[in-house]
């Protein structure tokens, strides 16, 4: 094992968590804004990711596609609160579990009726094509280093947004409790929408990204949005701060996992053995650590202690 | 207004009518739908106890319905190579016995239900949700990624596994096996709900520190309906396994899950025979409707819409009326 | 030297900067009705959770039975014979009256994880629970859904099923919060002859009834035990007529 091999994997997984953080923010922000669960955040994400794709394909243009996917993931966020979402609030998790699983459904074979079941391609745009040199001689896809900045950066802001503005100050007291920012005359239903649309919209902002370095196609999201349950889990329902720190760990568990367990049984079983064990442990290892989060810290890491 | 029971009764019935009417009428397809449903209204059946009886939303019953489903594809696959399961440190051979294979599903589902219930139920609400939905993807991935048992590709089974004195390759037998095993599941999930413990978890789902303070812990409790539920699933799922003589992946998936909780809902949350009803019903919707159209999840995922927003009741609830409170 | 059924010793509790238990020292004697009161904020809540096992104390012990329960849940708590009633009904509004009498006696009897009996049938469960329901008159309600009764009607249902635990001692979350004047009346009658089987830590709101009930009443202000005495005492305890009064005289 070389240690460039290390770290070009090492910022895989922090790449890989940055977009889980960007999943996670907009789910964890609208459980403690509106208490809603909401498993319909993996069809925006594919949203996102296949309007991207279209636009991009049919202007050629990285930056119009990317521009499209925020517009169309808020769109359908705000679209999808007005219609569905608004009659929820006061109901169990029951109810709302079914009706965002319906809307999968509805999203999921929607998307296939209008684009088909063959995948489609987003190309990664000329200016981030190719590796990037960095110090010490690593060598990193370009593309890949971008999304870690830019998530980074939108991470930054969300924080920023949510910790200086006014906007901010009514998410976080809405947080607190609904009713009061209500009496104190916050137009509550229209922060709601806010708050969905913000959210759908990191996630489509998210699938587009990773659009570009997968293939766009139905059910991508899901996947990612029952990693981002395991982020939140970790990181303690409805805590921004939380759910960056567990996405980056879940980032760099799982892509660690992959990459050092087939080494580590490698020492002690034969080849074809360790990559077996290797990758079938490193499949679970995400899930073993939120267990033992459970254990330990049943409410999350940055969970309010009940 | 008719009664719950009468209708119940009335499915019952009918569920074994339609596939005697395939008999004589020569539709063995009718019957291997039939099949498929009261399968599936098994697993159901099995979810409702934790979920209808016991308050738990539980996205990752795909879980145990996967772990069956592979406990009969396994044992059947060394009967059918004549290859061990394991050697040591004792030896367990494969086998085709309808039975033995049901009751290593309903051990090793339980067992699963145990681990996942002891972590998931320190947790309530959206947690518990997300956790269950998190294992469920843990054994999708884990199956997917373990190559012994064919991976992505699932295990295919030759010959449907035996079960003495009748001829299980014969759609009909088949059938018969699986409705006796519903209608046992739905007389236990029945009996529960009526008994102490069944009346202790109810009063759990609605008021759990009243349950605490009556010296009862409602933990225990949980613990309890989840590993039976789990138990069922399991045994369902080697049923469904055992129907398609294959099983793969796609049993352990979280759409399996989803799905599991639609049958309860489109049937009527809180009833007996809800999932029964709902499992039906989505098969039925599955034949026709997938007919129509290759995009049927659309209108699926409507008319789900529709009841959750409009129908809290459904099905039974619209035929039957507003539940009586019991005894 | 009477022996105490309940006593708390030098309890405290803060969350955060709030110190919402001061070495609160407080005892139950047998046969007796010992009121606590406050003025709102003064932290009856917390003490009473800190009674009934849903917090955990900073520092102190509860002593309850002869023994130390500082450790215990709430449901080795109610085990051990502690029988509460809660200010906002915490009933499961579905089930019967009847159904909630007999959880209470299946939790009494602790023989819960039987799975094929049937427990609305059971005779000995059912005898208890409607004996209690009869000591709060509800027996004629007994197959009345829990959601369709008076607000009063779920009040008695509350001590109903504290009846059913046949408990050591009562904790009783101001009982008669909502009845009216007729309904306080029938229940301080009946919390009097009460006190007799079990003795009962009483917090309430109710003036007329704590003054006319307790044998001792115990003052609480900002987590503090100020005084404890009996009616009279306490009437003309000058620092509990500084407390209530004070503000206003002064």
């Amino acid at each position: 094992m070389s240690a460039l091999l290390f770290i070009e994997q090492l910022l895989n997984g922090l790449q890989f968590g940055v977009m889980l953080f960007l999943m996670s923010a907009g789910l964890t922000l609208i459980f403690g804004v509106m208490g809603l669960i909401n498993l319909a955040h993996g069809s925006i994400y594919m949203i996102g990711a296949f309007a991207a794709a279209a636009v991009a394909g049919a202007t050629g243009s990285f930056v119009l596609g990317l521009g499209a996917a925020l517009a169309a993931a808020a769109a359908a966020g705000a679209l999808v609160e007005l219609t569905v979402i608004r009659r929820l609030y006061d109901r169990d998790h029951l109810d709302q579990v079914l009706a965002t699983f319906a809307l999968i459904l509805i999203f999921s074979e929607g998307t296939r009726w209008l684009f088909g079941s063959f995948p489609l391609f987003l190309d990664v745009p000329d200016a981030l094509r190719g590796p990037a040199e960095l110090p010490f001689g690593i060598v990193y896809p370009r593309y890949r280093l971008a999304i870690i900045l830019i998530g980074l950066v939108v991470a930054a802001g969300l924080f920023a947004l949510i910790a200086k503005t006014r906007i901010g100050v009514r998410i976080r007291a809405g947080e607190a409790d609904r009713e009061m920012i209500g009496a104190l005359g916050v137009d509550i239903s229209k922060l709601y929408t806010l708050v969905f649309a913000l959210g759908a919209a990191l996630a489509g902002f998210a699938g587009a990204m990773v659009g570009a370095i997968q293939s766009v196609e139905v059910g991508m999201g899901e996947p990612v949005l029952i990693l981002a349950f395991v982020v939140i889990v970790i990181g303690g329902i409805g805590s921004i701060r939380g759910a960056f720190v567990a996405s980056i760990l879940v980032g760099l568990t799982d892509t660690l996992g992959r990459f050092l367990l087939p080494i580590l049984f490698g020492t002690f079983l034969d080849a074809s053995g360790a990559n077996i064990v290797g990758t079938a442990l490193a499949s679970m290892a995400i899930y073993i650590l939120m267990a033992a989060v459970l254990i330990f810290r049943p409410t999350g890491l940055f969970g309010a202690a009940t | 207004m008719i009664r719950e029971w009468q209708v119940n009764a009335a499915i019952m019935a009918l569920l074994l009518a339609v596939p005697l009417w395939a008999l004589v009428a020569d539709e063995p397809f009718t019957i291997t739908l039939t099949t498929r449903a009261v399968i599936l209204a098994l697993a159901a059946v099995g979810l409702n106890i934790a979920l209808g009886l016991g308050g738990l939303v539980s996205l990752g019953h795909a879980a145990f319905f996967g772990i069956g489903g592979y406990a009969m594809g396994i044992l059947a696959h060394h009967a059918q190579t004549y290859t061990p399961v394991m050697e040591w440190p004792f030896l367990i051979e494969g086998t085709k016995s309808m039975p033995l294979i049901w009751v290593t599903a309903i051990v090793t589902s339980a067992l699963a239900a145990l681990l996942i219930g002891l972590l998931s139920l320190r947790t309530t609400g959206v947690y518990f949700i997300m956790i269950t939905l998190a294992f469920g993807q843990m054994f999708f991935y884990f199956a997917i990624s373990w190559p012994a048992y064919g991976g992505e590709d699932g295990l295919s089974i030759y010959l449907r596994n035996d079960f003495p004195r009748l001829n299980t390759l014969r759609p009909m037998p088949f059938f018969v096996i699986c409705y006796v095993i519903l209608a046992l599941a739905l007389l236990v999930s029945w009996r529960i709900a009526k008994s102490s413990f069944g009346l202790a978890l109810a009063a759990a789902r609605q008021n759990e520190v009243r349950v605490r303070t009556v010296g009862i812990d409602p933990y225990r409790l949980r613990l309890f309906a989840f590993v039976i539920s789990g138990a069922i699933t399991g045994l369902a799922g080697a049923l469904f396994a055992d129907l398609n003589r294959f099983v793969s992946p796609t049993m352990f998936s979280w759409q399996m899950s989803g799905e599991f909780i639609v049958f309860i809902i489109l049937g009527g949350v809180g009833r007996l025979f809800g999932p029964v009803v709902g499992a039906c019903l989505f098969v039925i919707l599955e034949h026709w409707l997938g007919g129509v159209s290759d995009y049927w999840l659309i209108f699926l995922g409507a008319i789900l819409l529709l009841v959750v927003l409009f129908a809290r009741g459904g099905l039974i609830g619209g035929l039957a009326g507003r539940e009586v409170a019991h005894d | 030297m009477i022996d105490t059924i309940l006593k708390l010793d030098g309890l405290s509790k803060s969350f955060g900067a709030v110190r919402a238990a001061k070495d609160v020292r407080l005892d139950l004697r047998p046969g007796e009705i010992h009121a606590l009161i406050g003025p709102n904020g003064a932290g009856k809540s917390t003490l009473i959770q800190l009674t009934a096992g849903g917090l955990q104390p900073d520092a102190g012990v509860v002593r309850f039975a002869g023994r130390d329960v500082t450790q215990l849940s709430m449901v080795g708590r109610a085990r051990a014979g502690l029988g509460r009633t809660f200010q906002i009904s915490a009933l499961p509004m579905e089930h019967t009256v009847l159904q909630n009498a007999v959880l209470g006696s299946l939790g009494q009897s602790g023989r819960v994880m039987r799975f094929f009996n049937s427990v609305m049938t059971d005779r000995a469960l059912k005898e208890r629970a409607m004996a209690a329901l009869e000591r709060v008159e509800l027996a004629d309600h007994a197959k009345t859904r829990t959601a369709d009764l008076s607000h009063g009607q779920r009040r008695q249902l509350e001590v109903g099923v504290a009846l059913t635990l046949e408990p050591k001692a009562f904790l009783m979350d101001e009982p008669m919060a909502g009845l009216g004047a007729e309904g306080s009346k029938r229940l301080t009658g009946f919390l009097d002859t009460l006190r007799h089987e079990a003795p009962i830590l009483l917090v309430e709101h109710d003036m007329d009834a704590v003054f006319s009930l307790a044998d001792r009443i115990s003052v609480l202000v900002y987590g503090e035990v100020i005084a404890t005495g009996t009616a009279d005492e306490i009437r003309s305890d000058p620092r509990v007529r500084e407390a209530y009064l004070g503000e206003n005289a002064a």
